[in-house]
């Protein structure tokens, strides 16, 4: 076991710096300039902007640019953001708290809804209410969250006015009421998001459970007595939520790197709308930091979800 | 007519000694408009007036919080390192200038205690050099007092290229000296009519503390940590910053200007998108005011009926141009396209340039996109007023353009599209990717087809227009294309900067990594002359009148088709009275910001 994921271990190393290699090439090549919007201050001489951009090694061949920046990230810099002059790192963990809250809630949500209710609509394959999942779960995740959005916020916030549409990470107040407001301007993307989610998730837990409930161990263990309550909890679940681990465990690197679209709609200072302020900027080290990051992680939660399958399924053998 | 006639002239009409319209009699019969004369009287006040207020709480604080939305949020809070505006407003929050500009392009007083003139004594009067004289009592929010040592030393901070500074170009060719603690000297290389461009507005005149950057001078100036928690003399002190997210003030109870700030705490929010911005202000009233609302008119006045905010409008002088390329972009000459060596093969005749003119619809562009915020004009040169020809006019009439080119040859060809000598009428029409300029693209290609010239529109992000790259061919210096359509900011109230662009020696070539401002690569002799004087050229009524024939000469030549004279436009909560110049930075006059009860 511990042989086998120090051998995946050795394998990422590789890929990552493929992917590192990759993604740093394709910004360089891709068009702009972090400077741009000084061009047409007229206060700002072009040879300032040469000075600018020879200053932060903008100039340098690109092969140079990517050892040194490789260089850095494995001593552990991140790298320097031109538009905030400041250390990326810096930027990325000020922003890592609201991502984890809104996103990990979303996450959270669309779990709580698509789990019971796959494996509820599975055991009750063509009846009424797997219908009416199935239609809803349909619907939920042909309507794209920048529809969804602006839908609540046209709802919640301008005909009704219940809830903020503007995110901010300064409220006023302490204890619960500090609490309740982080709830409830945290409402609608959570909602937007997670309703989103549980509706894909909902359709692949319930495909996979009814994958598992026809097969003969399953006619075995009812012939046997067991209670229904028993039969689907402990012996279909179990071997059911394989694909479903899959899909969650490649789901976690989302948390991190946040949602643009939503957090865009709703003004939520997370890493997504960093990565799309910054790519707009041309920011290059802030989008390959968070690119990059986003990166490993995928690869982690790879390896974490094949560990796993070793033990929901002891069949399974890792070597 | 001899200038000391005129200006005995200006003192009579002054003084009620002559009546106003003789005056413009007596400049009718010397040759000059009736518009230029009674331009002539409007200079001979006073040079550079001091703002008025319209300021009304009669004690400090007690306004409560001010939310502000800017949909672009600052990402850093050094103004000598703002790669754009939002960075200077953010940093303008706690620094403060010398002076800043009122919505009129007047100077509005701030750390200084008044206004250089060559009638205090303050400037000099050959223009190479001005005097300051500081607020007594001033303090920094820490509690050390402001000095003349402070704005010396921000200028060796922002002059040093180690430091990086994006305000270089105004500080490196001045020299900055104290005189007393509450005193310091300008001088200038050679007479500079516009002398209050150093220390003055929010764009490159907000000074820093000594005491809290001197160790963060040149290499070492990303790592001061004020650059993330700035420490000024503003009305509001800082509390908090996330960059691109949030920034967090509270009232300045030391403040050096009486009954100010009205409140008591601010925020300035960031991210999103400028329609959802307005609506925050406008429909739900989450916010006091909104910053920069670039959105159609049409969706401004559907947010606006029986919202909780209004749009806001304020008079600068951006011009959005259609400039013509006097290069041929086609040819490559010494591995460079649009090189000074050769001519633009359909521009070079001056009637295929007028006739463009009278093709480019104002009146429906205005109706259609811009609405309240755009206003036609004539001019490239849109402000302040004393600087606006009233020479020019512009005309849209198919049929005008039609026969002015075939008088001058150019025929309809079998597909309709004129041609003369082989050459046809096709021309590549590019600007940067952007909501307005794609319809406003749109209107002028129809009004072209109707008149038999071909237009291709070529359409590229703003990234690479606007960027200095110069492996990239869409840059709008390197103007490969025949005629392009953008604006360049009008960032202070004097047109020396702007107008200077265009000199013929700054045309944009491969030679200097087209870093030349001509990107038009226009060539006017009488042109250069008349702002080569106007840079040195002490005398208002003088100056003024070279810079609108400056301005008449590239409408002669037709250098740029003005296309709209654009207004900023901010949503503001209805009982928010915002103090918002064309001149200036959103945030420079905050100290003058209240809340009407």
């Amino acid at each position: 076991m511990s042989q086998y994921v120090l051998r995946r271990l050795l394998i990422a190393i590789p890929s990552l710096l493929g992917i590192s290699a990759v993604l740093f090439f394709v910004l360089a090549l891709a068009p702009g300039d972090p400077f741009s919007e000084l061009a047409t201050n007229p206060n700002v001489p072009p040879e300032v902007q040469a000075a600018l951009r020879a200053k932060f090694g903008l100039d340098d061949p690109i092969h140079l640019r990517y050892l040194h920046w490789l260089n850095a990230m494995l001593h552990g810099d991140w790298g320097f953001s031109f538009v905030s002059r400041m250390d990326v790192d810096t930027l990325i963990f000020q922003r890592l708290p609201t991502t984890l809250y809104v996103i990990g809630s979303a996450q959270i949500l669309a779990l709580l809804i698509a789990i019971p209710v796959g494996v509820y609509a599975a055991t009750k394959p063509y009846s009424l209410f797997d219908q009416i999942a199935n239609t809803l779960a349909f619907v939920g995740f042909s309507l794209p969250t920048f529809f969804t959005g602006i839908l609540f916020i046209l709802i919640f916030s301008v005909t009704l006015d219940w809830l903020p549409f503007v995110y901010t990470t300064d409220i006023k107040g302490r204890g619960i009421h500090w609490l309740l407001e982080t709830i409830r301007q945290a409402i609608m993307p959570v909602a937007v998001l997670g309703l989103f989610q549980a509706a894909s998730m909902t359709r692949f837990v319930r495909s996979a459970m009814l994958d598992v409930i026809r097969l003969d161990y399953v006619t075995t263990a009812r012939a046997k007595g067991i209670g229904q309550r028993r039969v689907i909890i402990k012996h279909v679940m179990r071997n059911a939520m394989i694909p479903v681990v899959t899909l969650i465990a490649l789901q976690i690197p989302a948390v991190f790197g946040g949602a643009i679209v939503t957090e865009q709609i709703f003004r939520i200072p997370g890493i997504g709308s960093l990565l799309i302020s910054s790519i707009l900027s041309n920011d290059t080290p802030v989008v390959m930091a968070v690119t990059f990051v986003f990166a490993c992680l995928v690869v982690l939660f790879n390896l974490i979800a094949d560990v796993l399958y070793g033990w929901l399924d002891p069949r399974i053998s890792l070597r | 007519m001899l200038d000391k006639e005129l200006r005995s002239m200006i003192g009579k009409v002054k003084d009620g000694r002559m009546d106003r319209r003789a005056f413009i009699k007596r400049m009718a019969a010397v040759g000059l408009t009736v518009p230029l004369a009674n331009q002539i009287l409007a200079l001979g006040g006073v040079a550079m007036a001091e703002g008025a207020s319209t300021y009304k709480p009669t004690k400090r604080g007690g306004g409560g919080a001010l939310k502000l939305l800017w949909w672009q949020g600052p990402t850093l809070l050094n103004p000598h390192f703002a790669t754009g505006t939002k960075d200077q407003d953010g940093s303008r929050l706690f620094y403060e200038p010398l002076a800043c500009w009122d919505p009129e392009g007047n100077m509005k007083l701030v750390l200084a205690a008044e206004i250089p003139s060559i009638q205090n004594g303050l400037l000099a009067a050959d223009g190479k050099s001005v005097t300051w004289k500081l607020k007594p009592g001033v303090k920094w929010h820490d509690g050390k007092p402001f000095s003349a040592d402070d704005l010396v030393f921000t200028w060796q901070y922002a002059k040093d290229p180690a430091t990086a500074a994006v305000t270089i170009g105004v500080y490196r060719d001045i020299t900055v000296e104290k005189i007393d603690d509450l005193t310091v000297k300008i001088t200038f290389p050679q007479p500079t009519p516009f002398w209050a461009d150093a220390f003055v507005g929010a764009g490159a005149g907000q000074i820093l503390p000594k005491h809290l950057f001197a160790d963060f001078i040149g290499s070492k100036s990303r790592e001061a940590p004020t650059n993330l928690a700035p420490v000024g003399t503003g009305p509001y002190r800082f509390v908090e910053f996330k960059p691109g997210d949030l920034i967090r003030g509270v009232i300045n109870p030391d403040y050096h200007m009486a009954n100010r700030p009205y409140f008591d705490s601010l925020e300035m929010k960031g991210g999103g998108d400028a329609v959802s911005a307005a609506r925050a202000v406008i429909q739900t009233g989450e916010y006091d005011f909104g910053w920069n609302i670039q959105v159609e008119d049409d969706v401004l006045l559907r947010l606006e009926k029986g919202g909780k905010g209004k749009t806001v409008y304020a008079v600068g002088g951006d011009t959005e141009f259609i400039a013509l390329n006097f290069t041929d972009p086609n040819v490559e000459v010494d591995g460079e396209r649009s090189s000074m060596k050769t001519k633009h093969p359909l521009f070079s005749d001056p009637a295929v340039r007028k006739a463009l003119s009278l093709l480019v619809d104002r009146e429906s562009v205005k109706k259609a996109i811009y609405g309240r915020a755009g206003r036609t004009t004539a001019n490239f040169l849109n402000g302040p007023e004393k600087f606006v020809s009233k020479n020019t006019t512009w005309e849209f009439n198919i049929e005008k353009a039609a026969k002015m080119l075939e008088d001058a040859g150019w025929k309809p060809g079998a597909d309709g599209i004129r041609e003369k000598d082989g050459k046809k009428l096709k021309i590549v029409y590019q600007t940067a990717i952007n909501g307005p300029r794609q319809k406003t693209q749109a209107i002028v290609k129809q009004a072209c087809q109707k008149a038999g010239i071909d237009v291709e529109l070529k359409s590229v992000v703003a990234s690479v227009f606007f960027s200095s790259d110069v492996a990239n061919p869409d840059t709008y210096p390197k103007f490969y294309a025949d005629i392009e359509m953008f604006q360049i900011p009008l960032s202070q109230p004097d047109p020396s900067q702007h107008m200077r662009r265009y000199l013929s020696t700054a045309a944009a070539t491969k030679e200097n990594k087209w870093q030349g401002t001509n990107f038009p690569r226009w060539v006017n002799k009488d042109y250069d002359a008349a702002i080569n004087a106007a840079d040195t050229e002490m005398d208002p009524v003088k100056r003024a009148a070279l810079y609108i024939k400056a301005n008449d000469l590239m409408w002669q030549d037709t250098v740029f088709i003005p296309v709209m004279h654009r207004l900023k436009v901010e949503a503001a909560a209805n009982n928010l009275r915002p103090v918002i110049s064309g001149w200036a930075n959103e945030t420079d006059n905050l100290f003058d910001w209240y809340r009407e009860e």
